[in-house]
């Protein structure tokens, strides 16, 4: 038995008939295309398919997509305000080379965006505590926390 | 797509979905946070034949007062339980034990209900609601019950309620004034099962005796287990080095922590002690500090 479900993803209406088995983590890449959202361990340990939903960063590999129905979900396709510009947030992930294969960072940019609007001024050890829920298995961490810091002092300048 | 299918309902209210567990009982299972169930159904370790999912009913969400009692509805989220004022001023065990649930994306979905109807005996919020001698409020079609935490946790995976009956809060008693509170536990890295972990509360009197104590303890065996011969040798003694180091000692005797790839049998024991000596320290040093 299939449903017909709707859900707002980056401000779009994203409309599917689907099984309730089906994953919001596929359908957010097979149904709505958006497939900036990747998946590693689809059981909720590495955190590469963390999308926002209604605001709150979760894994969307542990929710169903008819759950998520009449719900607001923003994915890292989001977050650049338009082709040519990154976000704060991504600009200093850029120039602080705090990726190197970016397969983990999609899901490191949802947890620390939503990580940052709620403690906007963030010390290394908050910033490390935060980012426990995504694994990146290149990068070391030391860069990603460096760039989290960066997008948080410029966020508080601007 | 991972999990094998299934039928599915999302029942608006309480009464929907015990319409729902009267008629299909054993055949379904219940979908709360989802963060312990989906990950078995993505690896098809769980195949429901349905899902009844209760995250659409919003009278099962909430944290308040009533009686003086903290009442913890069963789909509050363990971040909201983890951010909630009223729960760290009167419960700030709870609030310590939430913490080490899970990550923060996980602690968004995951529920308080589903944490205890799960009965995982590493999980945090079992173990707190035994150190605090919480109640489960437990309803069925066919009538309504409390359960003590008690008789609620049976073993791994198991709990005391019956197929069509649905947890729809935790009532948690106002600690004593004077109480300190404590919750450690030790994990191989931030977010992985603890391999060992104690919720205590103390109450000092004037002189440094021990007048009330609860010591609980997390993968120490199939359901949350409460220290009781350790509680009463410490109660109304000197709360110092010695007698916290004994009560530590004792409160694992009889215990047999499952050996796994992680810990022997041994290990897990002193790592139990451990933590028990850590939690009473610091519930003690909060004691004090408490007018």
């Amino acid at each position: 038995m299939t449903r017909k479900i709707s859900i707002e993803i980056n401000g779009r209406l994203a409309e599917g008939e689907v099984e309730p088995r089906l994953l919001l983590a596929d359908f957010i890449r097979d149904v709505a295309g958006l497939t900036g959202t990747h998946l590693g361990c689809e059981h909720g340990v590495c955190g590469a398919c963390t999308v926002q939903l209604d605001g709150r960063p979760v894994r969307s590999c542990l929710m169903f997509a008819v759950q998520a129905h009449g719900h607001r979900v923003a994915t890292v396709e989001g977050m650049a305000p338009d082709g040519d510009t990154l976000s704060t947030l991504q600009q200093a992930f850029h120039e602080s080379h705090a990726l190197q294969c970016g397969f983990c960072t999609p899901g490191i940019l949802m947890s620390m965006e939503a990580f940052l609007r709620e403690e906007p001024d963030p010390s290394p050890a908050s910033i490390r505590a935060a980012l426990a829920g995504n694994l990146c298995r290149c990068t070391g961490y030391q860069n990603i926390v460096t760039a989290v810091r960066l997008a948080a002092d410029r966020m508080q300048s601007s | 797509m991972k999990p094998a299918p299934f039928e599915y309902d999302d029942p608006q209210t309480v009464a929907e979905a015990l319409d729902l567990l009267a008629r299909y009982g054993d055949e379904c299972k219940l979908l709360a946070g989802g963060q312990s169930l989906v990950p078995l159904m993505n690896f098809r370790l769980a195949r429901p034949g349905r899902l009844i999912d209760i995250n659409r009913i919003d009278s099962l969400s909430g944290i308040k007062r009533d009686d003086g009692m903290l009442v913890i509805g069963a789909m509050t989220r363990h971040s909201a339980v983890e951010h909630s004022t009223e729960v760290a001023g009167g419960w700030p065990l709870l609030t310590e034990a939430v913490g080490w649930v899970g990550h923060g994306q996980i602690r968004n979905r995951g529920t308080v209900g589903g944490s205890v109807a799960h009965a995982d005996p590493a999980a945090e919020l079992p173990a707190a609601f035994a150190a605090l001698d919480a109640t489960f409020r437990v309803q069925a079609k066919r009538a309504s019950r409390l359960i003590g935490w008690e008789q609620f946790f049976v073993s791994e995976f198991t709990t005391a309620l019956a197929p069509d009956e649905l947890v729809v809060a935790v009532e948690v008693p106002r600690p004593q004034p004077g109480v300190g509170a404590a919750f450690v536990e030790y994990a191989r890295r931030h977010g992985d099962f603890a391999l060992g972990g104690a919720a205590v509360t103390i109450k000092l009197d004037a002189g440094g005796h021990c007048e009330a104590v609860s010591i609980a303890l997390l993968s120490a065996g199939p359901a949350p287990v409460r220290a009781t011969s350790a509680e009463s040798m410490l109660r109304g003694a000197i709360v110092d080095q010695a007698s916290i180091r004994a009560a530590a000692v004792e409160a694992t005797r009889g215990l047999r922590p499952t050996a796994d790839l992680h810990g022997s049998t041994e290990y897990r024991l002193r790592l139990l002690q451990t933590m028990t000596q850590r939690a009473l320290i610091k519930a003690a040093e909060r004691a004090k500090a408490t007018p």
